[in-house]
């Protein structure tokens, strides 16, 4: 049983999914998708304990030997990002009951729960696999379903947002496939550790560029790098509040993976950081993610728009990490990563607290709402100061990372310009706080209540570990720190 | 058990139960926190008690010394003092915020590191904006905010100082840094900013008089001293804070003369008194550093007593502008006597508290032989003899009869206020135990001759000098008014200045726009074009025109890497 956990970690939610389809009942579609979240969350922690202690585990699905046969591989990289996203979809799934009941029509909540099985599938497929071509075989099944996903939410807008997605998802898909095929033209294997052995040689080859272009360009459209944000503000706005905590906190953290995947293990640090100007690319589109980002997110009077935009200013931190291309960099975009994941969560988590009574999340809409609803705003609060990187919260954490990272590479302006985009942070969030705990509420308002229990549970699990990890960070550092001495260590 | 807790933590968590205590057990577990913190206090031992690791960093929780234990003493007695007054009042919001800001307060004392030292300083910024919110207005919501954005600059300013001195030494100890390096540099302003510094001193008494009656005696007593432990700790010796403290002591004197808010004219004397303390630090003598603590020790007692009085005028009439008030010493006779003693120790009369404290600073300053010093400190000895030791009692309690009758002040205000002037005499009669708190040992005699007739014949000069402005009628009287002050450029000036040029002739704004002045102003209006909800960033794109820029973004990429 223990060897077989690689796949079970896949195959599981993939099972249950047309399970749910013949069954169609709501409470139990929720309760297989409750029970498979959990297991899930089991299944990868014991792999990740696994790999931090023997090294990677491989394991050949149905015995074919790789390179011919596909290999899940899980080291400490992989792990780490297995147990994100399976964390996150521990805690959404119970918290799905009765937000997805009040914001769907009854007959597709079974739907939902098959759409949303599928699209964790998927999620943990990309990243465990050691495969490309297998990468982009997940990454359809998680797209399809998260464009389903999206689209279910209770607004005409989100057919729209979930069209746009669909259109520029594909192309990105796409690109990624024309990447993966021209490697595979050059080198005739789709395994990611003999891609690397053959592409070794290959390194002045245009072809070889040309592919690395097309899968970065790709996946960065999935990953909503600045300037290829642009489906991402709307898709996680009008999507049902439930959808939009699980795609804020896993499936750009899964595109950014796989792109780490490809650049470091697959290319090889030579090829992308020396042989091309890819690191300071990288850090202008992250400062201009940042800036610009924050600084939309400041002006947006929808608080799940606003969140959205500050997702792609934080996914500019991560980029930021990268770009330094050193150990210490890449340790801080990894453990941004995992906090982003919790920050960003515990907002959305909240605002789906908000939602669920009020309607609405507009900021006039929320006025007041500190008073009524104390636990769901005191929750977000706690999160927003993670956000904005206060210390003994999480975000603090990556933040000081990234600052010692900058400043290890003497690049202080960087570095102050970390420190004063967490300024504009305070500014939005601020401006949620300020009216949720110090306007009236508007006169029309009728009592409203505190958000029921199971879903106050999953937000202060979540808040909690905001704290947890911001004070006790030597888990979420150690692993953070050997993930990237791992990637590293490929060069040294 | 109790030992091994670093202090501070003790009001912090005390302060997560008051909201489920009710009536008279709050109180009692409210008053019970400092004392128990102030006992624990005596029985620590010198030294580094608990490390703690975070990240790759050994942190130093706890580290005590004479330092900080002198200032350990006096918070925590200012932290009973204050909640014992305010146990008329019952805000749980002021009460929870104001526990948390002297708990976090006590524990940056102890500090052995520049993180956690940065951790208690953040927390005491936004405990203390609650505070200053906890006036329930609309005023003390807007000088809250203006409150907490210049405490968390301060803040930032002092994270960064100690990222660079990280980067630069690997060191993350709190300990003398000087000027000479950027950590050092940055260090200083932060503590700069909270010791309000001229120029960046308008926060104090912007927020300080907006809180409640209540609350102020909570501010006046923490976020100040704490800086100044700051720059004991740090900057002792620097000669750039002689003249920082000389100009501190002299120029919020005018603004005290001239200002009709009775809690501003103190928080304007806070700040003077500020200033002989950074003379102190300035000169960093083993007598100028005793100075500086004793002078904190006494001072925080007296401005405490002072704005208590103040308080309860406040409290019970419902102002404390000096123009409407007078006569009051008929209604409140014991807040008045009170107050006296209050404005008698600030004015370092002998036999008061302030007298053996200031003394010491001034003997070090003659004694290094800063005799411009030496004069401008001796002018500020008058000068706030003037505002706060006769304006203060002179306009509240006597001058002409404003008519007002009210009842005397509550009896915790009364109690906690004869507990304070109680202090403030028994040191200035006693000096002995303070002498023996200081960090350095005192060989100090306080009543001498020559001291006692210097300061008397100074205290009875400046009273003769009021009696006589009053008499012919040359004092500025006291109107309803608002001084304007450095503020004035961010609060009015520049809002103003941008509006004034949306409204500017053409050619007037051309004309400014070739001197460079239009993009500093216009700077927001394009923020807003550029990033507001219509921007093209902002904006929902055509689904086509999203396709166009990934499409631009894969040919720029495959131009770049083969051609």
């Amino acid at each position: 049983m223990g060897e077989h956990l690689p796949i079970l970690q896949v195959i599981l939610p993939l099972i249950a999914a047309p399970v749910c389809l013949l069954i169609r009942h709501a409470v139990l579609c929720w309760l297989i998708a409750t029970l498979v979240s959990w297991v899930c969350l089991a299944i990868a922690i014991l792999l990740l304990l696994q790999a931090l202690e023997g090294g990677a585990i491989r394991y050949q699905l149905g015995s074919w030997v790789a390179p011919w046969g596909i290999e899940y591989v899980v080291d400490r990289l992989n792990g780490f990002i297995l147990v994100i996203v399976a964390a996150i979809g521990a805690v959404v799934t119970p918290y799905a009951l009765r937000s997805v009941a009040e914001e769907l029509p009854e007959r597709q909540i079974g739907l939902f729960y098959v759409m949303y099985l599928l699209c964790l599938s998927g999620l943990l497929g990309i990243t465990i696999t050691g495969d490309a071509f297998n990468v982009f075989v997940f990454l359809e099944i998680s797209s399809l379903s998260s464009y389903a996903l999206i689209s279910m939410g209770r607004h005409r807008k989100a057919l729209h947002a979930a069209y746009q997605y669909l259109v520029m998802g594909t192309i990105g898909a796409t690109f990624f496939l024309i990447g993966v095929g021209l490697l595979y033209l050059m080198t005739g294997t789709l395994n990611m550790a003999d891609l690397a052995e053959q592409l070794k040689p290959l390194a002045g080859s245009r072809i070889v560029l040309a592919a690395f272009g097309f899968i970065v360009v790709g996946m960065g459209l999935k990953l909503a790098v600045f300037p290829l944000h642009l489906w991402l503000p709307n898709a996680y706005a009008h999507a049902p509040s439930a959808v939009s905590v699980f795609l804020a906190g896993t499936a750009t953290k899964v595109s950014l993976y796989v792109v780490l995947r490809f650049i470091f293990t697959v290319f090889g640090f030579e090829f992308s950081f020396v042989g091309q100007p890819f690191g300071p690319a990288l850090l202008v589109l992250a400062i201009a993610g940042i800036v610009v980002c924050s600084l939309v997110a400041i002006y947006q009077d929808n608080v799940k728009r606003l969140l959205a935009w500050s997702s792609v200013a934080q996914i500019g931190y991560m980029l930021l990490g990268l770009s330094f291309a050193t150990a210490l960099g890449l340790q801080a975009g990894l453990l941004h990563i995992f906090n982003h994941a919790l920050m960003k969560a515990g907002l959305f988590l909240a605002m789906g607290c908000v939602v669920l009574r009020l309607g609405s999340c507009r900021i006039e809409a929320i006025a007041g709402v500190g008073r009524s609803m104390p636990w769901t705003m005191t929750g977000f609060l706690l999160c927003g100061l993670s956000l904005i990187g206060v210390p003994l919260t999480a975000g603090f954490v990556s933040k000081w990372y990234l600052v010692l990272a900058a400043l290890e590479k003497g690049w202080w302006p960087v570095a102050a310009l970390i420190v004063l985009t967490s300024l504009l942070a305070v500014v939005y969030i601020w401006k949620v706080v300020e009216a949720a705990w110090f306007r009236d509420p508007p006169g029309t308002a009728g009592r409203i209540g505190e958000a029921p229990l199971v879903m106050l549970v999953p937000l202060w699990i979540v808040v909690a570990a905001n704290l947890w990890f911001g004070f006790e960070t030597s888990g979420s550092v150690d692993v953070a720190k050997a993930a990237a001495l791992a990637l590293m260590g490929a060069v040294e | 058990m109790i030992a091994s807790l670093p202090p501070g933590l003790l009001l912090i968590g005390g302060a997560l139960a008051v909201p489920f205590l009710r009536g008279w057990l709050r109180w009692a577990w409210m008053l019970a926190l400092p004392v128990v913190g102030f006992v624990d206090l005596i029985g620590l031992e010198h030294g580094a008690h608990v490390t703690v690791a975070l990240f790759d960093y050994e942190l130093q929780p706890v580290r005590v010394d004479r330092l900080s234990l002198a200032f350990g003493y006096i918070f925590y007695i200012a932290a009973f003092l204050g909640i014992l007054y305010a146990v008329t009042i019952n805000r749980t919001a002021e009460q929870v915020a104001a526990l948390i800001y002297m708990g976090s307060a006590v524990g940056a004392l102890f500090a052995g590191d520049l993180i956690t030292l940065f951790v208690y300083w953040e927390v005491t910024a936004v405990a203390s904006a609650f505070v200053v919110w906890a006036g329930n207005t609309e005023r003390s919501y807007r000088a809250g905010m203006r409150y907490l954005a210049v405490q968390v600059v301060s803040g930032v300013l002092l994270l960064s100082g100690a990222l660079v001195q990280i980067a630069e030494t690997g060191s993350v100890a709190f300990a003398q840094s000087g000027l000479q390096s950027l950590a050092g540099l940055l260090i200083f302003l932060a503590f700069g900013i909270k010791c309000a510094f001229p120029f960046l001193h308008n926060w104090l008494q912007d927020a300080y008089p907006e809180a409640s009656p209540t609350g102020t005696v909570f501010l006046s007593a923490f976020t100040t001293k704490l800086a100044v432990y700051g720059l004991a700790r740090g900057f002792a010796g620097e000669d750039i804070l002689i003249w920082i403290g000389a100009l501190m002591t002299a120029f919020p004197i005018f603004y005290a003369v001239i200002e009709n808010d009775l809690r501003r004219v103190l928080a304007y004397s806070l700040n003077n008194q500020l200033g002989f303390m950074v003379v102190g630090i300035g000169i960093g003598t083993e007598l100028s550093l005793n100075g500086t603590v004793a002078h904190a020790f006494t001072h925080i007692l007296y401005k405490s007593l002072l704005f208590m009085s103040m308080g309860a005028v406040l409290y019970r009439v419902g102002t404390v502008k000096g123009s409407e008030l007078g006569g009051l010493y008929k209604s409140m006779p014991w807040t008045a006597a009170f107050c006296i003693v209050g404005a008698a120790s600030i004015s370092a009369f002998p036999l008061f508290s302030g007298f053996v404290s200031k003394s010491l600073i001034m003997s070090a300053t003659a004694g290094e032989g800063l005799l411009f010093i030496w004069f401008v400190l001796l002018f500020a000895s008058a000068g706030v003899f003037h505002h706060s030791g006769i304006k203060i009692p002179y306009f509240a309690f006597f001058a002409h009869d404003s008519g007002k009758r009210c009842k005397e002040a509550p009896l915790p205000m009364l109690l906690a206020m004869g507990a304070t002037a109680f202090l403030c005499i028994g040191i200035g009669v006693w000096s002995e135990p303070l002498y023996a708190l200081l960090p350095y040992p005192v060989d100090y005699v306080p009543y001498t001759t020559a001291h006692v007739v210097t300061q008397l014949q100074l205290l009875l000069f400046s009273a003769l000098a009021f009696a006589v402005l009053m008499r012919t009628g040359l004092y500025p009287p006291e109107l309803r008014s608002v001084n304007l002050d450095i503020d004035w450029i961010y609060r009015r000036g520049l809002p103003a200045a941008g509006r004034a040029m949306a409204r500017a002739p053409a050619g007037l704004r051309d004309a400014l726009a070739a001197a460079g002045v239009r993009t500093a102003f216009g700077f927001l209006n394009r923020l807003v074009r550029l990033a507001g909800p219509e921007s093209a960033l902002a904006r929902t794109w055509q689904t086509a025109g999203m396709v166009g820029l990934i499409l631009i973004v894969m040919a720029v990429y495959l131009v770049l890497a083969l051609v």
